[in-house]
């Protein structure tokens, strides 16, 4: 068989807020239909690599390809061949769901021949249609979540990033939405991205893991080489191997510290 | 021009689904073209300036139209506190595009309130000289929102929560529009005002629209025009310039 292409490529990522490195020197690949996990502890570098991928953060140095194209190069070409789904909320609750999904299909310049046939679709998918005219706002945050699945697949994404995608729901919904995940993945072959704190469900669903702390990678490869290689009997005991068992109360000045670099490097 | 559309037709929606915004809104204008109008109206035609709702209508219109305008700029905010902005910033689309639809979107709804306004003020007793010269109130109007419009999308764009928002209200906007000539005419003031006036961009839009409507103007609609249009244009290239430097 055929060795599957990289559908994303980090070489030597960093970047830096004033003289803090979020991100630093961070290589990994992951081909495509893999579904990759990227792990760390709070303010370990998760988002602001999510946030470089996805074009909304310039890199300091270091290469990317998202399939085949640099951000840097071709950044709509980057920007239509992924779907994102992210940490907070991100829909509009004013409008309906179904106005959310037109919205996106807009923006993607999905064709009008296609868009409602793909809209129907996707809220099948996620259980959404019957809800399809209720404004967002009278949702439950699981729906919302199903919702902001949808609407990262409406275009054909080759890649979907999911930031901490089951962060606050409860384990039906976790449940759901994992499957919903899984299901696109094996069915379309589309490769998933994604960080969560969860480490019971990044080894239920992970081909591949890579974790990060301070900024640096610390270990990647399959689950089973990782517990391996840190003796342990699960993803969380491993995690906690590689990471340290300490609480990150200095991980929480760290992001707050990040964040002001980040206000202040702007001005 | 779908990205432009679909933003700008967002705007539309959002204003006409918030009907405490758009009657909270008319509070202010109202209770202005009341208490100014009929409040100073004595003393106006006593001092020989003649009938005072006449000359401040064309004021509140623009007050309504900068307040609602400017406002755009506080969606902006929501839309970045809330997440949505980053939903369109990862979007195959040009920031420009993107920075257009949102202030065509809120440069409409700061039309539509204004002809709201308007409407208000036929009920009590404003009476436009010339109909025919309605279509270029109308263009004064729509100046005047591109501008304030760009103006609060180009601050929003260098803020990151609410919290500066009044303060920019306070020191800012009010001064603009207490500062236009939109309750006072503009001739005979002391020269320190005269010069703050002249560089009062709401001062063109108000005296021209004042030309339009009841045919009353101090700089000239044609440089009122030409001054506002500019601004407008400047404005636009400058929110566009700040809303590109935004980093999610």
């Amino acid at each position: 068989m055929p060795e599957k292409k990289n559908i994303i490529l980090v070489e030597n990522l960093t970047k830096k807020f004033k003289e803090f490195a979020a991100v630093d020197d961070v290589s990994f690949t992951v081909k495509a239909g893999e579904i990759f996990a990227f792990l760390g502890p709070n303010g370990a570098g998760k988002s602001t690599t999510i946030k470089i991928l996805t074009t909304l953060l310039q890199p300091t140095k270091g290469k990317i390809e998202l399939n085949g194209e640099s951000p840097s190069q071709n950044r709509n070409a980057v920007r239509k061949s992924f779907g994102i789904v992210f940490q907070d909320p991100s829909l509009d609750e004013d409008m309906t769901a179904l106005e959310n999904m037109q919205f996106h299909a807009f923006l993607y310049q999905v064709p009008k021949e296609m868009r409602e046939k793909r809209i129907k679709e996707l809220l099948n998918f996620v259980e959404l249609w019957e809800k399809r005219n209720n404004l967002v706002k009278t949702f439950s945050g699981g729906m919302k979540r199903r919702l902001e699945v949808a609407r990262g697949l409406l275009h054909h994404p080759k890649i979907l990033f999911l930031d901490e995608p089951t962060l606050g729901l409860d384990p039906q919904t976790r449940q759901h939405v994992w499957q919903y995940i899984q299901n696109i993945n094996k069915s379309e072959g589309m490769t998933v991205f994604f960080t969560t704190h969860y480490m019971e469900e990044a080894e239920r669903v992970a081909d591949r893991v890579a974790i990060i702390d301070h900024g640096k990678i610390v270990a990647q490869g399959r689950v089973d080489q990782l517990k391996r290689k840190t003796k342990t009997n699960s993803l969380e005991d491993a995690f906690l191997a590689l990471v340290g068992h300490k609480i990150r109360d200095e991980e929480v000045n760290g992001i707050d510290r990040m964040r002001f670099i980040r206000r202040m490097h702007r001005r | 021009m779908n990205t432009i559309y679909i933003l700008w037709l967002r705007q539309i929606k959002k204003y006409f689904r918030s009907r405490s915004r758009m009657i909270g809104s008319l509070g202010q204008p109202l209770l202005f073209l009341v208490a100014f109008g009929f409040g100073f109206g004595s003393i106006y035609q006593k001092a020989g300036g003649g009938n005072y709702i006449q000359f401040l209508a064309p004021g509140i219109i623009l007050m309504s139209v900068v307040f609602t305008a400017i406002f755009s700029g506080i969606d902006l905010i929501w839309d970045r506190q809330f997440g949505f902005l980053k939903e369109t910033l990862v979007a195959p689309v040009s920031r420009l595009s993107i920075m257009l639809g949102k202030t065509l979107g809120g440069a409409t709804v700061a039309v539509i309130q204004g002809l709201i306004v308007f409407i208000l003020t036929l009920l009590v007793g404003f009476r436009p000289v010339n109909l025919l010269l309605l279509p270029l109130a109308l263009l004064f109007i729509i100046l005047t929102a591109v501008f304030f419009t760009s103006l609060g999308i180009a601050i929003a764009s260098s803020m990151e929560d609410m919290h500066g928002f009044q303060l920019i209200m306070n020191f800012l906007v009010m001064p603009i529009v207490f500062l236009s000539g939109a309750f006072f005419p503009l001739q005979g003031l002391p020269k320190a005002m005269v010069v703050i006036t002249k560089i009062d961009p709401l001062s063109y839009g108000i005296d021209g629209l004042r030309g339009a409507l009841i045919g009353i103007s101090q700089f000239g609609i044609a440089a009122d025009f030409l001054i506002l249009a500019v601004l407008a244009i400047i404005l636009l290239l400058l929110g566009s310039f700040l809303f590109e430097k935004i980093q999610a």
